[in-house]
């Protein structure tokens, strides 16, 4: 099972698909630049150049908030090995607690930073009450997986049951529009992109040459080789819930605010996206995780030109199907991550 | 008797028997749904988390073949198990090779990416208004199992022939899946949740295996699925939401996990308490009393994984099996 011993077997006999994967396989970022290029390339003649780069800015768009859910989602899964099915609704609620303060009459920019903040509490809150306990009791995986789904559950509904299940304005304004290089693009939209871009760019830097970073990705290789050096590893996992309940409520600001509207369903409409990006990028990767939202951004966007907009949502579903057929450990994972 | 009235319960509802034909009919529901759950969960160990999922493909099949292209009825479900079986042969193929989250994650995937393509692709599933009129052949003959009642001194009442028809394919679906799961197929679905490297070691095609067995959960989903079909006459996105998949889950732990007894127990039990809280009379708006029920059954899972991980049938190590490496 071990798919990095190909160079060492002798080469066997084998069709042009069988071939074609085991290339993909072995050079993973170069298939998608080539994948990508043709498929920009047939959609730029049939659909036209303008529309393909008026979708691919969309998809950068998309990609932001795609790529800020799913970095947290990675992060906790590489530290604590928790998939965590309810991070669909730490989205949800970054985006309700912004409602919530803005209805206070604060100005937008501090109710985001009160949605980000309320979120990181929530999640280092759940740490402190559920999930530590619970790893204390020592479970088994099962128990751990249907918890994160039940917590989802009441989470959603939760939401739903306190704010009622009708849209709620976030109070941004969603008329205004500029237009760069003939390009259209929200004005709300282009300043909360270029905030996700920012955070998106702090965030990789952050993991590479902090030492909090670099204590994070050490316990996402191993917890107990971690703990042997001497880091303070519930420290480090209650940061990370910080991170990644902090990123999953930008990211649900980033989506709300150009929409104008939230509804209880939003981070379950996201989710879906956000596991596939999570995917793409290698469970357990955060670097890979920034990549893959913006690939299922982009891959969503681009997918409109041809079908049915409302549709989009099953292109992730599909690239997350594919990349688990052709290389499931993802555009930066290892191999060895992947088997039972 | 104080608090009660304070809740403004009245118990009245204990001795109506149009309560008790509904929770046997959601039962019965519920119970064919969680017998799948039951045999990837408890028998082989897999963790489908996209029942729901599996629900929807089959009953949409049905519905849609029925309503759009004029099929019978009963060709339409059995179009409907090949769908689900089908699904769950697209999910399966690629994700149950790998470690399990990566299979939860995909069958949730899956679950969720079916609701949302039943709610937004409105000219074949009608969206969330809903699709129905499918109901023909299954009225004809609830009319006719009414007569056959009737000679046995029988009244009729609503939904009652559908409470026959349900009962009858409950306990014997659960009766074959748990004949089933003692034959030497069963065996190996056994050997694979308890050590799959050794039953691979002994020479058994695992995987294939395991894809067997999520299709025939599928297929028993869709079964479900047509249960409920027939019981609200129309399809609509929100019967199927993936919280559905947490009923089966309750169910099964309340039960205990590898107990088939403990899936008709389960049922009934899980589903006399949910329609009983109906009977509380809230100050709530329709929509609030739904997502309410929907926090408690996620509550109920949460408490039941923490606090009683064995159920009512089960042993407690079953589900410590595959505990964190």
């Amino acid at each position: 099972m071990s798919g990095g011993s190909y160079a060492l077997e002798a080469e066997p006999r084998r069709g042009p698909v069988a071939a074609a994967a085991a290339a993909v396989r072995q050079h993973p970022l170069a298939s998608l630049g080539v994948v990508a290029a043709s498929v920009a390339l047939w959609l730029g003649i049939t659909e036209g150049w303008h529309e393909l780069a008026q979708a691919t800015l969309n998809g950068i768009v998309a990609g932001n908030y795609f790529a800020l859910g799913a970095v947290g989602l990675t992060l906790i899964f590489g530290v604590l090995r928790l998939v965590n099915f309810a991070h669909g609704e730490f989205l949800t609620f970054g985006a309700y607690m912004l409602v919530a303060a803005n209805a206070l009459d604060l100005p937008l920019v501090v109710s985001a930073a009160v949605g980000v903040v309320a979120t990181a509490g929530l999640a280092l809150s759940l740490e402190v009450v559920l999930w530590r306990p619970v790893r204390r009791k020592r479970v088994g995986e099962l128990q751990l997986l249907l918890l994160a789904l039940g917590l989802a559950y009441v989470m959603r509904y939760t939401i739903a049951f306190v704010a009622g299940p009708e849209d709620r304005a976030t109070g941004a304004d969603v008329t205004a529009g500029v237009t760069i290089f003939g390009l259209r693009i929200g004005r709300t939209e282009l300043i909360v992109t270029l905030v996700g871009l920012a955070v998106i760019a702090l965030v990789a830097i952050a993991l590479r040459s902090t030492s909090l970073g670099r204590q994070m990705r050490a316990l996402s290789d191993s917890i107990e080789l971690s703990e042997t050096t001497g880091i303070d590893t519930d420290r480090i996992v209650l940061v990370t819930w910080a991170i990644s309940g902090g990123l999953a409520g930008l990211a649900g600001i980033i989506y709300a605010l150009p929409a104008g509207t939230v509804n209880p369903q939003l981070g379950f409409t996201l989710i879906l996206s956000i596991f596939a990006a999570v995917v793409v990028g290698g469970i357990g990767n955060a670097y890979g995780a920034l990549a893959g939202g913006m690939v299922i951004g982009v891959a969503q966007e681009w997918s409109t030109l041809v079908i049915d907009p409302s549709m989009k949502v099953a292109v992730g579903f599909a690239v997350l199907i594919l990349v688990l057929l052709v290389r499931p450990q993802g555009l930066f994972g290892r191999a060895r991550s992947v088997d039972r | 008797m104080t608090g009660a009235a304070l809740l403004g319960i009245t118990f009245e509802f204990l001795t109506n028997e149009d309560f008790w034909i509904n929770v046997g009919v959601l039962a019965t529901t519920y119970g064919v749904f969680a017998l799948g759950v039951q045999l990837n969960i408890g028998t082989t160990g897999i963790f489908n988390f996209g029942q729901a999922g599996f629900m929807a493909v089959g009953s949409y099949t049905m519905g849609i073949l029925v309503v759009r292209s004029g099929a019978s009825f009963w060709l339409a479900m059995l179009a409907g198990l090949g769908t689900a079986a089908a699904a769950a042969i697209l999910v399966g193929l690629p994700s149950l090779r790998l470690r399990a989250d990566y299979f939860a994650i995909s069958t949730l995937a899956f679950s969720e990416i079916v609701r949302y393509i039943a709610d937004n692709w409105d000219g074949l599933t009608g969206g969330n208004l809903g699709l129905f009129g499918y109901s023909d052949t299954w009225n004809d003959l609830s009319a006719r199992i009414d007569g056959w009642l009737g000679h046995l001194g029988i009244a009729p009442r609503f939904l009652l022939p559908l409470l026959v028809v349900n009962l009858t394919v409950f306990l014997a679906l659960a009766a074959f899946v748990a004949v089933l799961v003692r034959s030497p197929w069963g065996r190996v679905l056994n050997a694979i949740r308890e050590d799959e490297d050794a039953a691979r070691a002994l020479g058994k095609n695992t995987f294939a295996y395991k894809l067997q067995s999520l299709s025939i959960a599928a297929a028993l989903a869709a079964i479900a699925g047509y249960m409920l079909a027939i019981n609200i006459s129309i399809l609509s996105p929100t019967s199927f939401d993936p919280v559905i998949t947490a009923y089966g889950y309750v169910i099964v732990i309340l039960g205990g996990l590898g107990s088939y007894l403990g899936v008709v127990v389960g049922s009934f039990f899980l589903i006399f308490l949910l329609e009983a809280t109906r009977y509380l009379e809230l100050p709530l708006s329709d929509a609030r009393v739904a997502a309410l029920r929907f926090v408690i059954v996620g509550l109920v899972l949460m408490a039941l994984v923490i606090f009683r991980p064995q159920g009512l049938f089960g042993k407690r190590q079953e589900l410590m099996l595959r505990a964190r490496r």
